[in-house]
């Protein structure tokens, strides 16, 4: 389980890099963490001419916070988003997810946005972008552009960027008063890639659910509050549909779907009534 | 505006790669594609690090790299250019001095085979010093990048908490 | 913290019982172990990877090797016609004209098969090298469950092997009709043993070397023995045994029977070896391991009892299907006959009726693994328990106790042959129920009960064999064959003590330990006898065959270690200072029985003063032989070969002792299912050891627990998957799932101590009792939880859903679905629409037209033109990062012009393969429109299946809907941007 044969190239700019894109004709990929891209490549499955290191671009390296958005840098590594005293207070729903990443040893180096460019539908970060609306920032020689989640995640492992594109950071909303938030994931150990896994937002004016691991990509829906709450996650379910794999049947996805999904949009809900009380007091 | 690019280092060839091994220098040459355990083990020589899937999964490569534990087998030598590194060989105190955390695997069976063991000390040598006051379930959280299929994890997780515990009372041990 | 090996101290009764310090850990812990890989190798030595076949089944057309030689740094390419040339097929276990090969030739039989070695100055570049053979197959349909196996038609692997059976035997003990027909009750059970495998941390890892001049061959090898196996190799190499060294290294990273699947690969490499007439050194990958390595046996059974009123079982009838992979190869079918004397568990049964079938199919070969045929047979036998229990109304505790062997009846032959040593059954039951505390696990389930919530409480009793007898193998002939052959037997042990001139003492086994601490616990046996420290005392357990003491039965496994090799330790250190008592008692003027050895001195009781240091005694043999008594021939080295008198080759009635000790084991546990998602938490587990004596009760405590940890993979966790076609499912550790320390919590572990009275120290085999009882123990917890009588393992919660979650209501639209693929199924269905501006005759002479396919086929280059329905291309296919080179072939059939065609598709190469056809309809729709609709079923398989077959299957309807799209697209004409986009789409996505 060896490699094949590439160059390397450690870029010091964000030019550097997309330069590079731009010249290989889709035969370079960036390299982050490597913690996706690195597997692929011992098995020889992806064979790329050439790896750019974005790990030394100082201008990637950092998480921004504008007060509504916090925009995470291409070269931010999951730990250490993880480990930021303030990701929680800023948003809720990723320091929820984060520790669902892999180990302590692959987030260590693995980025966000290495995760997001990997798109696996079982993956926590597409999913938590996706129940986030959050954007994913495009940047080539050509153009910059931001695609909301859910143009960019275009099918299993596949994505709407450019063969020239780098993805330059991901966004997400900060937390906004009277929002609450759930995290639930099931697989068949810790670490593993989700079987089903929920993230949901709510606010005063809709419940949002996103689920991963079960459809091609990550998919969101608005859901009633009210009464309709089970037919709607049934039709949810059936929409989404699931296949059979190694690890869980497509019945039994759509079951996790009813059931857990459930009770994670009510934990979203309650959490929303537990930071109204807490930002009452 | 932007400085010149960096050069390519090509595929098929050699280059110098320099990291900091155990607070000592270290270099050799590799291709692109060298993965750092390859590096480490058939360049320079450090074999207590150990492959057990080269996918990222069992966790017997793991090394630190600055200061992080880190899957070897997910890292290319050229991306470790210029990093720390610390690996089993760094962790005993003298040739004849283990470590606190060796010093308790030894003292509760933590390792039978001891294929696994390297990985998970440094694993646990990163946790211990980050979260001196770790309980059990942080343990076996960390614990659970590693695959250990001699012990059982019991022995291992016993040798970790009476690590910690040596660690909190120093003197006492 | 100092590593003071010589704070040591002493207990009462000796070394041997405490828990000292392992002599291994110091440089384990160091990083200073010396596995295969970490040794330093001859200068030149080069470095060989492995082609493997894709395929589970297809004969090899071609094999091209001429760009991979000539490669830079590539040495040689073997490929089976070379293996052929220079070896002989290695022995197969049963009497049939079967051969069997380290490495395919013509044809493959299961996907992970070698098919070609590369050899090159590293494995970068032999890898390189492998990507450079082209290998042309044809698919032949595959075969992969046992009972599939055995249907008329069914593809048949070797034609030596009619029916795909290589060995049915029937044998009856007792009077198992008369039971049957007059017994009450007549209750069984249907299993479906899944496949799992120990997959150690370390894989394989050979290092080959030949000498031309001697014809002989150097191996060193992470092999963990029978040395039995040193016979296959040296014949299929085709020399003498003394032309075969086999080393061991000194350290071995995990083995659990594992690594004696090894043999086959010092095959291969010795003759790369030979062929590249330079050393060759193979470190085997992970996925080669879950693809090429041994696994345990599947097997199906079918287990009938004759039970009276009161839930005593009168009879056993078992029907087994053993599933041996695609090659019968040595020991198999070991797995099946290990335990043919303890058929009847840890129960008195006299009347038994057993229909052994071994067959064949296209999965990877079997092998030894930790229980080594134990779990195959406990799982039945303890839900069979559990079921009488449930179909009578009865306590399962009940139905254990009433039929548990009685302690006044050891040591008891079985009703098939094999001797249980000792135990007291019932007492250890009771002891566990009491001290582990199973009333409480009762007020937990109907207090979870109560509440609504999912409680169950499994248990299960089993005989732990160990040290097998090496003729227990022979079982699988009739006793005529048998005679023939001539008998097979025994279990010999080697130990040898060596005493230096300066008196410090050596012990060399042949026991080859895997992580055991072999070392630790022979220098405690030794320096007991010599009135020692284990610190005084050297152990070597690495093993050369051209210079050390070695038997067939050598080697680190059946758990031999403890109850066979240190015994012959100690009986070889006891019959040396018997030899130094009598020069001591020369110069001490006692007598040599009084003389005491302890604390380095040896003295007579009556005068302590008056004291010999033990090292200057030691020395005596080397400085002054002159001087030794007349008796005392030599006093330097002792070595002993120790077989126990109890096993006896199989007799004419096929009884055997299949084993010389027999451990007793009782467990039970509490587990809670989620109601919502199946998930099985484990509340408490309690496991009661009668291990006879405990040498050293860390190890032994280890021992439980790693093998409790294997045993709850292969509970909850574990299966080696193979769709329906042969394809592996789990090629990597992200689909074979190994329990982690958050898995694995920590079990109660009791112990009832009775001494074997069959080994020198007393003690039984520990280690593999667990994987024997712990899968049926969690299994029937949750199947009491659940109230469900068919269980299977892994238990996946998934599984569970039907049971959990009753029938599923339908879709809220009731709208037409395509068929959806089941569980591990790899073919693909699909169906799909466009509607063209064009009419289906414009449509028509399109599709004929090459240029067009050429144009619709993603990532086709070099497209040929072979007839006017067949063409030939280059593919690039990709998929997010995975982009492969394949071979296509494209062809239509079944004209009917303007309305109907179909499409035929092949796409070969080395990431995998991929077959579908797909028919086209073409329908008017007013004047110049063509609605164009299309279904299709593709398969699709190889290396990718086993990586992410996921992924695979979300590729290959990517492209197969891409391909129609693009169709449809092309036909109209008119949308060629679009057509391009697509085309830059499908680029991008590589
Ligand atoms: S070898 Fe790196 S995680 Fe297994
Ligand atoms: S001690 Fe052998 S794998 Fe952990």
């Amino acid at each position: 389980m060896k490699p094949a044969r590439f160059a390397y190239q450690r870029a010091a700019t964000t030019e550097h890099v997309l330069e590079a894109l731009h010249r290989s004709g889709g035969e370079a990929r960036v390299i982050a963490g490597g913690q996706s891209l690195v597997p692929m490549l011992n098995m020889r499955l992806a064979r790329p001419a050439l790896l750019v290191d974005i790990m030394h671009v100082a201008a990637l390296s950092h998480v921004d916070d504008d007060g509504a958005r916090l925009i995470i840098g291409a070269g931010v590594r999951q730990r250490d988003l993880e480990m930021r005293h303030d990701t929680a207070a800023r948003q809720p729903l990723l320091a929820m997810a984060l520790p669902w990443l892999g180990h302590v040893q692959t987030r260590s180096r693995g980025t966000v946005c290495g995760s997001i460019a990997h798109a696996d539908p079982s993956a926590e970060l597409p999913l938590v972008l996706t129940a986030l609306r959050g954007e994913v920032h495009l940047r080539s020689r050509r153009r910059a552009r931001r695609l909301p989640a859910e143009a960019f995640f275009t099918g299993m492992m596949v994505t709407a960027r450019a063969e020239d594109e780098l993805i330059e950071a991901v966004s997400v909303p900060a937390v906004r008063p009277g929002t609450g938030y759930a995290f639930r994931e099931i697989s068949r150990r810790h670490g593993d890639f989700a079987i089903a896994a929920f993230a949901a937002v709510a606010d005063e004016k809709e419940l949002r659910l996103a689920i991963g691991g079960v459809a091609e990509t990550p998919k969101a829906r608005v859901l009633p509050t009210d009464q309709g709450l089970d037919d709607a996650l049934d039709t949810f379910a059936w929409n989404l549909e699931a296949r059979d794999d190694l690890h869980a049947s497509a019945r039994y996805r759509r079951e996790l779907v009813r059931r857990i999904g459930r009770e994670v949009v009510l934990a979203a809900i309650r959490d929303r009534e537990a930071r109204a009380l807490k930002e009452a007091t | 505006m932007s400085r010149q690019a960096p050069a390519v280092l090509d595929a098929g060839q050699r280059h110098p790669v320099r990291f900091t091994l155990n607070g000592r220098k270290a270099g050799g040459e590799a291709e692109p594609r060298m993965l750092l355990h390859d590096f480490l083990r058939h360049v320079l020589g450090a074999t207590g690090t150990h492959v057990g899937c080269e996918h990222g999964i069992c966790g017997a490569c793991t090394v630190q790299i600055d200061g992080a534990p880190a899957r070897a087998c997910l890292t290319l030598a050229v991306q470790a250019d210029g990093a720390e590194i610390r690996t089993v060989e760094g962790l005993a105190l003298a040739p004849d001095r283990l470590s606190a955390l060796q010093e308790a695997f030894r003292a509760h069976h933590g390792l039978q085979c001891g294929f696994c063991t390297p990985g998970i000390l440094m694993s646990l040598d990163a946790l211990l010093r980050e979260r001196p006051d770790c309980g059990e379930a942080e343990i076996r959280e960390t614990l659970s990048g590693h695959l250990c299929r001699c012990t059982g994890y019991t022995p291992i997780v016993k040798a970790a908490l009476a690590a910690a515990e040596a660690l909190r009372v120093p003197h006492h041990a | 913290m100092t590593l003071d090996v010589h704070a040591q101290t002493v207990g009462e009764g000796g070394w041997v019982g405490i828990s000292i310090p392992r002599v291994e850990d110091a440089a384990l812990l160091a990083g200073r172990g010396r596995f295969i890989d970490d040794l330093g190798m001859p200068p030149g030595t080069l470095h060989a990877a492995i082609l493997r076949s894709p395929h589970a089944h297809a004969t090899i057309e071609s094999i091209r090797t001429d760009a991979a030689r000539a490669m830079p740094g590539v040495a040689a390419i073997l490929t089976g016609t070379e293996l052929r040339a220079l070896t002989t097929s290695l022995v197969v276990g049963v009497k049939a004209p079967v051969e069997c090969w380290p490495m395919a030739i013509d044809r493959v039989r299961y996907v992970g098969e070698p098919v070609a070695v590369a050899v090159a100055t590293d494995r970068y570049l032999a890898e390189d090298a492998l990507d450079a053979i082209e290998v042309s197959y044809a698919p032949l349909p595959a075969v992969v469950a046992p009972l599939d196996a055995l249907r008329d038609g069914a593809p048949l692997l070797h034609e030596g092997f009619p029916g795909n059976i290589a060995s049915d035997r029937s044998f009856s003990y007792g009077d198992p009709d008369g039971a049957f027909a007059s017994a009450p009750h007549r209750i069984g059970v249907d299993v479906d043993y899944p496949r799992n495998a120990c997959t150690p941390i370390e894989t394989y890892g050979v290092v080959a070397e030949y000498d031309p001049a001697l014809d002989a061959y150097d191996v060193l090898a992470n092999f963990q023995g029978p040395f039995s196996i040193h016979a296959v190799i040296a014949r299929a190499l085709r020399v003498p045994g003394n032309r075969l060294r086999l080393r061991t290294p000194p350290d071995s990273g995990g083995s659990f029977g594992v690594k004696q699947g090894i043999f086959p690969y010092i095959v291969l490499i010795a003759v790369a070896a030979r062929l590249a007439g330079r050393p060759v050194k193979w470190i085997e990958d992970r996925m080669e391991h879950l693809a090429g390595a041994v696994s345990a046996t599947n097997r199906v059974t079918r287990l009938q009892a004759a039970v009276a009123e009161d839930g005593r079982i009168l009879a056993l009838d078992w029907d087994q299907i053993e599933d041996c992979g695609a090659h019968l190869r040595a020991p198999e079918p070991a797995t099946l006959y290990r335990m043919h004397g303890n058929m009847t568990g840890a129960y008195a049964i006299r009347n038994l009726r057993i229909r052994n079938r071994v067959v064949v199919t296209n999965k990877l070969p079997t092998g030894l693994n930790r229980g080594f045929g134990g779990p195959q047979i406990y799982f039945p036998l303890e839900r069979l328990i559990s079921r009488i229990a449930a179909t009578l109304g009865l306590d399962p505790l009940a139905v254990v106790r009433r039929n548990l062997v009685p302690a006044d009846a050891f040591p008891y032959r079985t009703a098939t042959g094999a001797l249980l040593d000792s135990g007291d059954y019932r007492a250890a039951l009771d002891v566990a129920l009491r001290d582990g505390d199973h009333e409480s696990l009762l007020a937990r389930r109907a207090a979870a009960r109560v509440e609504g919530r999912l409680y169950g409480i499994g248990y299960a009793a089993v005989v732990e064999p160990s040290v097998s007898n090496m003729g227990y193998i022979t079982t699988v002939l009739t006793a005529a064959e048998r005679r023939r052959a001539g008998p097979k037997n025994g279990a010999q042990a080697t130990a040898t003590i060596t005493l230096d001139p300066v008196g410090s003492v050596s012990v060399h086994v042949a026991s080859v330990p895997q992580g055991q601490g072999h070392r630790t616990v022979l220098s405690q046996v030794v320096a007991d006898v010599f009135g020692l420290r284990p610190s005084d005392i050297r152990v070597v357990t690495e093993l050369d065959t051209a210079k050390d003491a070695w038997s067939i039965a050598s080697g680190n496994y059946a758990s031999r270690f403890a109850p066979a090799v240190a015994g012959a330790a100690q009986i070889a250190a006891t019959r040396l200072r018997e030899r130094l008592a009598r020069i001591a008692a020369a110069q001490l003027n006692a007598r040599a029985d009084e003389l005491v050895f302890s604390a380095g001195k040896v003295f007579s009781p009556g005068n302590p003063g008056n004291a010999i240091p033990f090292t200057r005694l030691a020395a005596t043999g080397h400085w002054a032989p002159a001087t030794l008594p007349e008796e005392v021939e030599q006093s330097l080295r002792e070595t002993v070969f120790w077989t126990p008198p109890q096993l006896d080759a199989p007799n004419d009635a096929d009884e055997v002792n299949s084993s010389l000790c027999h451990g007793f084991i009782f467990d039970f546990c509490g587990v809670e299912v989620d109601r919502d998602t199946g998930e099985i938490r484990l509340d408490r587990y309690v496991t009661m050891h009668d291990c006879g004596r405990i040498l050293h009760p860390g190890m032994v405590a280890g021992q439980i627990t790693g093998g409790f940890a294997h045993a709850l993979g292969a509970a909850l966790l574990e299966e080696q998957s193979y769709a329906p076609d042969g394809s592996l499912l789990t090629g990597t550790l992200a689909d074979y799932l190994i329990p982690t320390a958050r898995e694995v919590p920590e079990p109660v572990i009791l112990h009832y101590e009775t001494p074997s009275p069959f080994t020198p120290l007393g003690a039984k085999g520990v280690g593999e009792g667990n994987t024997m009882s712990t899968p049926v123990c969690i299994a029937n917890a949750v199947a009491d939880a659940l109230g469900l009588a068919d269980i299977r393992l892994p238990l996946l919660p998934s599984r569970l859903s039907e049971a959990l979650h009753g029938a599923e209501p339908q879709p809220p639209h009731h709208e037409a679905r395509p068929p959806q693929a089941t569980q591990g199924e790899r073919t693909l269905f699909g169906r799909g629409r466009a509607s063209v501006d064009a009419t289906p005759e414009q449509l028509w002479a399109m599709l004929l037209d090459p240029a067009l396919l050429a144009r619709v086929v993603p990532g086709a280059d070099n497209v040929r033109r072979e007839s006017d329905t067949r063409f030939r291309a280059e593919v690039t296919l990709g998929i997010g990062p995975v982009r492969g080179r394949y071979r296509a072939e494209i062809a239509l059939s079944d004209l009917d012009p303007p309305r109907a065609v179909t499409l035929s598709g092949s796409v070969d190469g080395a990431l995998g393969f991929g077959r579908g056809r797909g028919r086209l309809r073409l329908v008017p729709v007013g004047q110049a429109r063509t609605e164009l609709t299309y279904d299709y079923e593709a398969a699709v398989g190889g290396k990718i299946a086993s990586i992410g077959g996921r992924l695979l299957d979300g590729a290959a309807r990517v492209v197969i809907g891409q391909f129609f799209e693009s169709l449809a697209v092309q036909a109209s004409g008119r949308r060629p941007s679009l057509w391009r986009r697509l085309l830059r789409l499908f680029r991008r996505r590589a």
